[in-house]
């Protein structure tokens, strides 16, 4: 059963091919490329028929888990079903150049005009930029407009961004990448955050406070109105990190709770698949008093014509080349579109449903270390397992050998030893229940076999890596 | 209305009332009364996926694609072989996430492990990173890997690097306080000896396009011996189908190669998701951003696939991380990978050289009209730029009319044109004979048939 698959440059035969091309209509040319500009070798490429391509690919498929295969409960990654018109009607726009002139490509600026409408009711904010190709760079194209504002303003003492304990890591990540310092302000017991250490660290090199709510722990911060008080108070603007938007989306937004700017993730909110880590969308929407710093070009209609307008004296520039991940965005936009503002209210209540639902089954089998409702996801722990040597890790790869997808594991890293569960409300009851079967399973052998715990995954191809080794001696390319 | 909720109603208050609770409203009771929206988003009605279809048809429509394309810059129409959208449509694939979990990921894993190795081996660099958002951001990402081995702040960039990539280059350069200097073209539309020699000193590196943006390739072996002279690094921003036929970045010595997948069987699909490659040789493997799948062994000693160099990102180092990129473009880049290996050696060979042919019988026939002049006299792969006496808004309107797609309309009064594989003579001729009904009057037959050739 256990066995490791050829690389596709193992099943190279010379000679082999799986392309034909047409016949050259025209004269070749080659002699315009002066020869000591030309390649010196045949380029290093496999070569292989049709049939064996497919399969390689076929089988390489066969080695790998989707939500399509099963449950997926990556906290933090909203791992929702990824409905499959929405992957039907994104291929139409697939010849669509990006650089046609306006009146030839009406149809995809209208639907990006028409997509940040969406997200500016759905979120609260006054406009939105679809530029960003992920979270991440979501993070970092909204933290510009922060050091835009303040850079506008001359207040160029604000170099300092505050970043709770509990945040994602891309959080502090992108802070620096935008050219701000860090300062990391530690959460409160109840898991929110401690309004005596954000006092303290607020001043007059704040530029801004970003913040994940419901926090990583998957709680609601209930002092958000005070947060937003002392940041805006000492003359810094609000973050909002949209990781976790799943769980508000009709109940509130994060332009009325005091953000000034904020991403979405279409790949985990609005249902685009992941990609096996991409290609995502991330959004951002900002207040109008961010409006003139937006990244170039910005949708504007005039004249019952959407136009992309560069002349924006104020904008901070460009982030990537042209508008963003658009095949994203239409699959994000139709699964706006199909739901309505009803439809994601029901789902973001039962995404907060099925969280609270396992939660509640775990409780006595699992530690719970903030246990209170919680939101789109719960945090849990292995309590009096941890006793017994088995730790989180052996969990997941138990929970592997039961056919599901771990949880989020050692994070938020506030929590010794975290599983962070999100079941997203695509989950069918049976699902959550066969799945807090497996946990309760689990946690029954890691008492009576913990061997058979640790031992965990035998069902699939390959067993644990040697991670250590992978990394002091990295081998990161195929050689003969 | 569909929410892709399973649950029944009934269902869901059987569930709340194994929390204890009778109202949905009361798994929100942590958030303040007075900030919650207590209405309905105001959005467009729910509809059926049969109306979602119609609806989106709609947009597609409002769209002008029925068009001869004779435009690039940036992004390229390719032929994609069938085999790609079958098999990226493998939901194992597009429904998974970040390969966290080795042992249940080894496809996507492996998949990655063999794009690094097509990357290597396309630009003949040591290592390759799992992608990036698209070229723009290489570039961008690419600063800091400069700036980070050199411990400089001063790079300087081409002007002959895409638009894009410049703004976004400058965009991330100005957070991070970086004196970036724009190198020029010369007449010939290839980089500026002089002006490169009287700035490289004391710069960390200098990030060059090959082909440029105007199409034309640079004597990239005189650049490197500058550059590397100068104790600076190069970084070679490359068209990954040209490499067919063009040097790679190792052969002439480049440190960095970067560019945008795009061309290798990914869409055009108005501007994304594409992927952006980098690859470097040596020590620079440590300052790479974002993900890399590395080779390892199971405790049977099978060989596994791994995230590896984990200390670098920002899941791990937080804000000492060398970038804070996590989600990536993974699934083009298996795109870009499957086309590599459908073509292989041979087609990738054919498909370069089908570029230059098409490009050159474009730019010839073009030449031929009266008034359109070649701007550059240097050696050009699949784009060029055109000058006319007519002015290029001119051109493009009225081709408009005749479903065709002219180059690019550039600021400074010429046009881009490009042809690709794609282009076949009879559009070209086609191209030519309404542009001559159109501005010359004449219909076009006999200078445009083809029969003059040698």
């Amino acid at each position: 059963m256990r066995q490791s698959y050829k690389l596709i440059f193992e099943r190279s035969r010379e000679g082999r091919r799986a392309y034909d091309l047409p016949a050259l209509d025209v004269p070749a040319a080659n002699c315009a490329i002066p020869e000591n500009m030309r390649a010196e070798s045949k380029l290093d490429l496999p070569e292989l028929g049709e049939v064996d391509l497919v399969r390689h690919y076929t089988n390489l498929s066969r080695r790998n888990f989707g939500v399509d295969n099963g449950f997926y409960p990556l906290g933090s990654c909203t791992m929702k079903y990824n409905p499959k018109i929405n992957e039907e009607v994104a291929q139409l726009f697939n010849d669509v150049h990006p650089l046609l002139d306006a009146d030839m490509c009406q149809g995809s600026l209208r639907l990006m005009y028409d997509m940040e409408k969406c997200l500016c009711e759905i979120c609260g904010m006054d406009a939105f930029t679809l530029q960003p190709a992920a979270g991440a760079h979501g993070e970092l194209t909204g933290l510009m407009h922060i050091r835009a504002y303040h850079e506008h303003r001359g207040d160029t003492a604000r170099t300092t961004i505050i970043v709770p304990d509990a945040a994602h890591g891309t959080n502090p990540a992108s802070a620096v990448m935008c050219g701000f310092k860090v300062k990391e302000i530690k959460s409160a017991p109840d898991g929110g955050v401690d309004l005596d250490a954000l006092r303290a660290a607020v001043g007059p090199d704040t530029a801004g406070l970003m913040l994940t709510n419901p926090s990583t722990l998957g709680l609601f911060e209930r002092n958000i109105k005070e947060i937003a008080d002392i940041v805006h108070e000492a003359g810094g603007l609000l973050y909002y990190d949209g990781a976790n938007l799943n769980a508000i989306m009709g109940i509130v937004r994060p332009g009325d709770m005091g953000f000034d700017v904020m991403h979405v993730n279409l790949h985990k909110t609005f249902s685009t698949p992941h990609g096996g880590g991409g290609p995502g969308s991330g959004p951002v929407g900002v207040k109008k008093h961010l409006m003139p710093f937006m990244p170039v070009p910005v949708l504007v209609e005039r004249n019952g014509m959407i136009e992309l307008d560069y002349d924006r004296p104020e904008s901070f520039g460009r982030v990537k080349s042209f508008y963003g991940n658009f095949g994203v965005i239409v699959k994000a936009y139709a699964y706006i579109r199909s739901l309505g503002g009803k439809g994601l209210r029901e789902a973001s209540e039962n995404a907060v449903l099925n969280a609270n639902y396992i939660m509640n089954a775990l409780r006595g089998t699992y530690e719970i270390p903030h246990d209170r409702i919680c939101m789109h996801e719960c945090v849990i722990a292995p309590g009096e397992l941890l006793d017994l040597g088995v730790h989180t890790t052996d969990i997941a790869k138990a929970l592997i050998d039961r056919g599901y997808h771990p949880p989020t594991i050692y994070f938020p890293l506030i929590v010794h030893e975290a599983m962070m569960i999100e079941p997203t409300e695509t989950e069918s009851r049976e699902t959550l229940d066969e799945f807090i079967e497996a946990m309760k399973d689990i946690a029954r052998e890691a008492k009576e076999n913990p061997a058979a715990v640790h031992a965990c995954p035998v069902t699939t191809p390959v067993g644990r890596p040697d991670e250590v080794t992978a990394a002091r001696k990295p081998v990161v390319r195929y050689t003969k | 209305m569909r929410s892709y909720v399973p649950n029944t109603v009934e269902e869901r208050r059987e569930m709340l009332k194994t929390l204890g609770l009778s109202e949905t409203d009361e798994l929100f009771a942590d958030i303040p009364a007075d900030l919650k929206l207590n209405r309905e988003p105001d959005l467009p009605a729910p509809m059926s996926e049969m109306e979602l279809r119609q609806l989106i048809t709609g947009y597609v429509l409002q769209n002008d694609e029925a068009c001869l394309l004779f435009r690039g810059a940036g992004a390229y129409h390719h032929y994609i072989p069938a085999l790609i959208p079958q098999l990226i449509s493998r939901s194992e694939f597009y429904t998974a996430y970040t390969p966290y979990q080795a042992e249940m990921s080894q496809g996507m894993l492996q998949g990655i492990f063999e794009w690094q190795t097509v990357i290597c081996n396309l630009t003949g660099m040591d290592a390759a990173n799992a992608s990036v958002y698209d070229g723009a951001t290489a570039a961008a990402e690419s600063l800091l890997m400069l700036r980070d081995s050199k411990r400089k702040n001063k790079i300087l960039y081409s002007a002959g690097l895409h638009p894009d990539v410049i703004g976004t280059v400058k965009t991330y350069g100005h957070c991070h306080g970086l004196e970036l200097v724009e190198i020029g073209l010369n007449e010939n539309g290839i980089t500026d000896i002089d002006c490169l020699k009287a700035n490289l000193e004391g710069s960390a590196g200098f990030i060059a396009a090959q082909p440029n943006y105007f199409g034309c390739i640079e004597n990239m072996d005189e650049i490197s011996s500058l550059v590397h002279g100068a104790k600076a690094l190069l970084v070679s921003y490359v068209n990954p189908i040209s490499l067919g036929i063009i040097k790679r970045p190792a052969d002439y010595g480049a440190d960095i190669a970067i560019g945008d997948a795009q061309p290798l069987g990914i869409p055009m699909c108005f501007g994304g998701p594409y992927a952006g490659f980098m690859a470097a040789g040596g020590k620079l493997i440590r300052n790479l951003p974002g993900r890399i799948v590395g080779e390892t062994v199971d405790a049977d000693g099978n060989r596994v696939f791994v995230l590896t160099l984990q200390a670098r990102e920002q899941h791990i180092r937080r804000e000492k991380a060398s970038s804070n990129i996590c989600s990536n473009q993974m699934l083009c880049a298996i795109m870009a990978t499957m086309y590599a290996c459908t073509m292989g050696p041979c087609g990738m060979k054919e498909v370069a050289e089908a570029n230059i042919a098409k490009a050159h019988y474009l730019a010839r026939k073009l030449t031929e009209l009266p008034g359109f002049k070649l701007r550059f006299n240097t050696p050009f792969f699949n784009e060029f730029v055109i000058d006319s006496e007519i002015p290029a808004g001119e051109i493009s309107t009225a081709l408009k009319d005749a479903g065709i797609v002219s180059g690019l309309v550039l600021a400074d009064g010429g046009m881009l044109w490009c042809a690709t594989e794609m282009t076949t003579k009879e559009d070209i001729d086609y191209l030519i004979e309404m542009l001559n009904i159109m501005f010359f009057e004449q219909d076009g037959d006999n200078e445009t048939d083809g029969g003059t050739e040698a």
